[in-house]
């Protein structure tokens, strides 16, 4: 089974985001693949596996930093990779626009299924998975935490997360899957993984050479920092006993919500 | 028309309260509110939108949208959007709106704008606040062209009845069927009154300090003490040690709530924790460690063994209520 996951390189989340204009500030982050796209790299590395056959290719819009995500993808196990470098059109890229850069990546790709994670950590918008999938003109299951496909591939039956709990879709060959925490465990790349991953190859591509200049659909006009909580009230008390009485009289009478 | 088209959803045969939130708010934002709903027997429900601020429902039925299938429904929203041409197209950010949202929005190629938390109005522009960056961070964000598709995270909005009653009407849609590719093969789900975590108007959360799965009874007694929109949440900590299900898990690789009261017992206010919980109205803390880092989040701390504080707090609260 061919595959292609799209990642992204995302700041880690225990790093400090300090706002400039309408973006962040870009140094001084520690970057990572977004922890979503390890899942959905893992499941593309396990149905290869499972298979005994077929090839991993990860696709990437992003900046010269994010060749370091695209090397972890190729250290876990990804076979090939497309580098998209276009720092012009990723710094204002909105979900839509990389959707289209994505879908003109993998229109030159062999796959079966299209996976990538529900979410990106930095934008938080959970959009380009059913983009991508309606601009390739196939379909897409989101949410993913199981994945399982026929052996003509013809078909993959898929449990997909819903509010209170779970449903099961199956659904042609080729699609789009978005994975959910619980699909599978990431593996970590290895030593030797590691050093095979500076020798795969890696197809670097401008947005012009891709043949897309579709701008973002939505702007950021503003980025703020939110507001510093006010610094808390701590409830005294004698005892226990005393600090739950005073809080359930501040739910009753100042939080009104007894 | 100038004016707004809002997806309202529906959920074990009743509207979700997140449709009528953002039915409200689009009436406050000013011009036409239409709103579609699509379901199987939910034309009764019609009127319920009406009284929330809708000048006109228009109703999709039938015994081929029993299930939620993406295609199916986008294919008749669009049908709707097309009639009614809005500016804005408004939904609510719920398990299954996030799902339709980004992909309505592309079949109408146009950009989405996700999880929102705030609207404004400025001309003809909705500019909209959303949490970026798990939280650390809101972006103001505008949609280059219309219509303008924002998906509201739920409780965002007061819901506001208002009088006059809005028209229904019943959509004459067709499906192409050949372009419906997913089957939904089963749906499981869950057999309870709680409301879901990411609508709950307050939520009771345990963490590692809850030390084990038994103790959680006292969170859903407490919890049960608020009324029937109040349910209990989870630390990761408490999900992967297995003693709640990953369905409780609040936080970035869980939900993202945004009740009017949030009460972490025993959970320290990991950065992952608060990306999930920051936008809550009230927060209330209660954990041992007065340098616990959630206690700079919370409006109300009391640092003390949680063990002492809940039953306390249960039974004061029983008192009050009389
Ligand atoms: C990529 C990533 C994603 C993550 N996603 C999430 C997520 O979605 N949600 C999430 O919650 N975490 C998430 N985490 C984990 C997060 O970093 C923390 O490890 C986790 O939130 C800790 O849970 P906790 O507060 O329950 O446990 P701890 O940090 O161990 O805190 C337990 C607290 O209980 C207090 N306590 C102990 N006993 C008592 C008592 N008797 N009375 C009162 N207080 C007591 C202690 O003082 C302590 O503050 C994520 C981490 C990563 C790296
Ligand atoms: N710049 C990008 N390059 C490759 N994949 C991306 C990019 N941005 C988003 N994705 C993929 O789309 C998923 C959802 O992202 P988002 O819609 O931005 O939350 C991510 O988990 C990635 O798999």
């Amino acid at each position: 089974m061919n595959t292609v996951v799209c990642i992204k390189q995302v700041p880690d989340t225990e790093t400090l985001i300090k706002v400039q204009g309408a973006g962040i500030v870009t140094e001084g982050i520690k970057w990572v693949m977004n922890p979503y796209d390890e899942f959905a790299v893992e499941e593309a590395l396990q149905q290869k596996e499972k298979m005994k056959a077929g090839a991993v290719a990860i696709v990437s819009l992003g900046p010269d930093r994010a060749i370091e995500a695209i090397r972890t993808g190729l250290a876990m196990g990804a076979d090939t990779a497309v580098h998209i470098n276009d720092a012009a059109y990723y710094d204002k890229a909105d979900p839509y626009a990389t959707a289209a850069a994505l879908a003109a990546a993998v229109k030159g790709l062999q796959y079966d299924a299209i996976f990538l994670g529900k979410q990106a950590i930095d934008d938080d918008a959970a959009q380009v998975p059913a983009m991508l999938a309606e601009m390739l003109g196939i379909p897409a299951v989101t949410m993913v935490i199981k994945f399982e496909v026929a052996a003509d591939k013809s078909t993959a039956t898929v449990t997909r997360e819903i509010e209170g709990g779970q449903a099961v879709v199956e659904v042609p060959l080729p699609a789009v899957f978005s994975a959910q925490k619980g699909l599978n465990e990431p593996r970590y790349a290895s030593l030797p993984g590691i050093m095979k991953a500076k020798k795969k190859p890696v197809d670097v591509k401008t947005a012009a050479d891709l043949g897309v200049s579709d701008g973002p659909k939505t702007v950021v006009k503003e980025m703020t920092l939110p507001p510093a909580r006010q610094a808390g009230k701590v409830i005294g008390g004698d005892d226990a006993a005393a600090k739950a009485k005073e809080l359930a009289r501040i739910l009753h009478e100042e939080v009104k919500i007894v | 028309m100038a004016g707004t088209l809002i997806y309202a959803e529906v959920q074990k045969g009743e509207i979700k309260k997140g449709s009528f939130e953002v039915t409200s708010k689009a009436k406050e934002l000013g011009g036409d509110v239409a709103v579609c709903l699509i379901g199987s027997g939910v034309e009764g429900l019609a009127s319920q939108l009406a009284k929330y601020g809708a000048d006109k429902v228009y109703v999709v039925d039938g015994p081929e949208y029993e299930n939620y299938v993406t295609e199916a429904y986008v294919q008749a929203f669009k049908q709707v959007a097309d009639t009614v041409s809005p500016t804005v197209i408004l939904a609510s950010a719920t398990a299954q709106g996030k799902d339709f949202v980004p992909a309505v929005a592309a079949r109408l190629g146009v950009g989405a704008i996700s999880d929102c938390v705030d609207l404004k109005k400025e001309g003809d522009k909705v500019v909209a606040k959303r949490p970026v960056y798990a939280g650390k961070a809101y972006a103001m964000v505008e949609a280059a062209a219309d219509p303008q598709v924002i998906a509201v995270r739920p409780n965002s909005f007061a819901v506001k009845e208002v009088a006059g009653a809005g028209a229904v009407e019943k959509a004459a849609v067709s499906l192409d069927a050949s372009k419906i590719k997913a089957v939904v093969k089963s749906i499981e789900v869950a057999q309870t009154d709680e409301p879901d975590q990411t609508e709950a108007e307050i939520i009771v959360s345990g963490g590692r300090g809850m030390k084990g799965p038994e103790n959680f009874k006292m969170l859903e007694d407490l919890a049960k003490l608020f009324g029937p929109t109040a349910t209990t949440g989870a630390s990761r900590a408490a999900v992967d040690a297995g003693w709640r299900e990953h369905s409780y898990q609040v936080g970035q690789t869980g939900k993202t709530v945004s009740p009017n009261l949030y009460i972490a017992c025993g959970i320290s206010g990991a950065i992952q924790h608060l990306a999930g919980m920051g936008t809550s109205k009230v927060i209330v803390a209660i954990n041992k460690d007065a340098e616990a880092p959630i206690f700079q989040k919370a409006d109300y701390g009391v640092v003390d063994d949680l063990f002492n504080v809940v039953p306390a707090l249960i039974s004061e609260i029983q008192k009050v209520k009389g």
